[in-house]
């Protein structure tokens, strides 16, 4: 079954250790829940919500914030650039999703 | 528990510290003596010479006492100082340090030797002369509780805080936990974590060095309008700046932190060290603070540690000169794939095969190996880079950590 590793007992993401695709995924590490029903494709490497996060809420990995949600995240989708910010540096939630590259200079 | 009895045969210095290596130390002083001492490591083919250098003719003090620190370390039985003749830092003086520390020294200056090819025969000739000495070198019984470790990531992945740091991290707080001393450093990937690494702060002072050390990190990142972070690194799953801190932040453990240290500081007593190798700013500006891994990996051996671990996710291959470094990777597929130079599989916590706990009793019985003498893949390769640049920064300056706020 595919995986992914939630790193500390208080997280409510996990780490996609293959790309995820829709359906069950088996939980390692220090999990909560054994195993959680993936609602979207999630890349290797990516974040996987444990559970519902509400805008505004914290997104904690590793027991610490490692940033907000700015919109609500369902259960069991794909958890990054898109909808959540860092608390320090805002120009990350202005980057390409796909790539991290900057989109925030216009070079002639 | 096996590791705390440990002890094994290491190099005594006149300063009290001992050494896991006993080198011959080639130190050239400007760039343009840099081919003769090359040359010099080279024809005596020994793998225990290394050869360093400073390239800066100018005087930087920075780079002074990261030599200074690096022919004071306990790996370092001898050294040659080979300078061109008319550069700022002096040889000669160099050389009476590593004396006054009873090590074997000398020097040569190649316009006073007559050029490249008599310094080239007179400094071969020296450094057999002190390889033949070396072996004289007076052991010592050594104990883990003598052992100072440094850790520094690079090529990371995702993997790299789920499993190759976390296993440093664990092996840290055992480390500490029996009288041993770890340093880590990278605090520009510790933004976000304030509130949690002032919390480690062993004392008042320690926390307040902390913090010190925290702004002038955070204002290096304002100032550059750049945090520490990395379209890669976007792209392979970190999300901000704070993930990509704490999975960094995890191979320092989470023993209390004694203190920060600056570049060539050694520590002054046991236990966990913040290694500060972000540059002060001078006039205004900070110029560059993390050129590369190997300017880290040298700045945690100058500042005292003895064996290096580097973490990485996709891999790297560099070795340091001065300290053996073992590499250690989370990514399963990684090491596979570059076994040639990765020591340990971090990423058996990955696939399942191994728990955390299992992999750091491995890594400490490997770390122990090493300290015994066998050498690392990055030894056995001949890897021995190192970077000194040019940097600012003031040890002890005046404002614990910090020398402007």
């Amino acid at each position: 079954m595919q995986t992914a590793f939630q790193i500390n007992q208080a997280d409510n993401v996990a780490t996609a250790l293959q790309a995820l695709l829709p359906g069950p995924v088996q939980l390692l590490g220090e999990y909560t829940q054994t195993q959680i029903t993936c609602r979207e494709e999630v890349l290797e490497g990516h974040k996987i919500a444990l559970l519902t996060i509400d805008i505004g809420q914290p997104v904690i990995k590793y027991g610490v914030v490692i940033g907000v949600a700015t919109k609500a995240i369902a259960k069991g989708t794909w958890v990054h650039l898109h909808c959540i910010t860092s608390l320090y540096d805002e120009r990350s939630s202005h980057l390409d999703i796909v790539t991290g590259a900057p989109k925030d200079i216009k070079y002639e | 528990m096996v590791a705390k009895n440990a002890c094994w045969p290491g190099y005594l210095r006149k300063n009290g510290r001992k050494g896991i290596r006993n080198k011959l130390l080639i130190l050239y002083t400007v760039e343009c003596a840099s081919f003769v001492a090359k040359e010099i490591g080279r024809l005596t083919a020994s793998p225990h010479v290394d050869v360093v250098g400073f390239a800066g003719c100018t005087d930087n003090e920075y780079a002074v006492r990261l030599l200074i620190a690096l022919i004071r370390h306990p790996n370092v039985g001898g050294v040659l100082v080979v300078g061109l003749g008319c550069e700022y830092i002096q040889p000669k003086w160099l050389a009476t340090i590593a004396e006054e520390e009873g090590k074997l020294a000398s020097w040569l200056f190649i316009q006073q030797t007559g050029g490249t090819e008599k310094s080239i025969k007179k400094g071969t000739k020296l450094a057999a002369a002190f390889l033949q000495e070396l072996q004289k070198t007076p052991q010592t019984s050594m104990y883990i509780t003598d052992l100072v470790l440094g850790a520094e990531c690079g090529g990371s992945d995702y993997t790299s805080g789920l499993a190759g740091n976390a296993v440093v991290g664990r092996l840290f707080n055992r480390l500490v936990s029996i009288g041993g001393t770890a340093l880590f450093e990278e605090i520009l990937e510790t933004i976000g974590l304030l509130e949690l690494l002032q919390k480690r702060g062993a004392n008042k002072k320690a926390k307040q060095q902390i913090e010190a050390t925290y702004y002038k990190a955070l204002q290096y990142c304002n100032s550059t309008r750049q945090y520490s972070i990395s379209p890669g690194n976007f792209a392979g799953g970190l999300s901000t700046i704070e993930e990509k801190s704490m999975g960094a932040v995890i191979k320092s453990g989470t023993q209390p932190i004694q203190g920060v240290l600056k570049v060539a500081q050694n520590p002054p007593g046991k236990g966990l060290w913040l290694l500060d190798t972000t540059p002060d700013p001078h006039w205004m500006q900070f110029g560059i603070a993390n050129p590369n891994d190997n300017e880290g990996l040298l700045a945690l051996a100058a500042s005292g540690c003895q064996l290096l671990l580097m973490v990485t996710g996709r891999g790297n291959v560099v070795g340091s000169a001065v300290a053996p470094v073992l590499k250690i990777t989370g990514n399963h597929n990684t090491y596979l794939h570059m076994q040639g130079d990765m020591d340990f599989d971090a990423g058996l916590a990955l696939t399942g095969q191994k728990t955390l706990a299992e992999l750091e009793k491995d890594l400490l019985e490997m770390v122990l190996n090493v300290a015994i003498g066998k050498p690392t893949k990055s030894e056995t390769l001949g890897h021995k880079e190192y970077h000194i640049p040019y940097k600012y920064q003031t040890p002890g300056g005046s404002k614990a950590g910090c020398a402007q706020q």
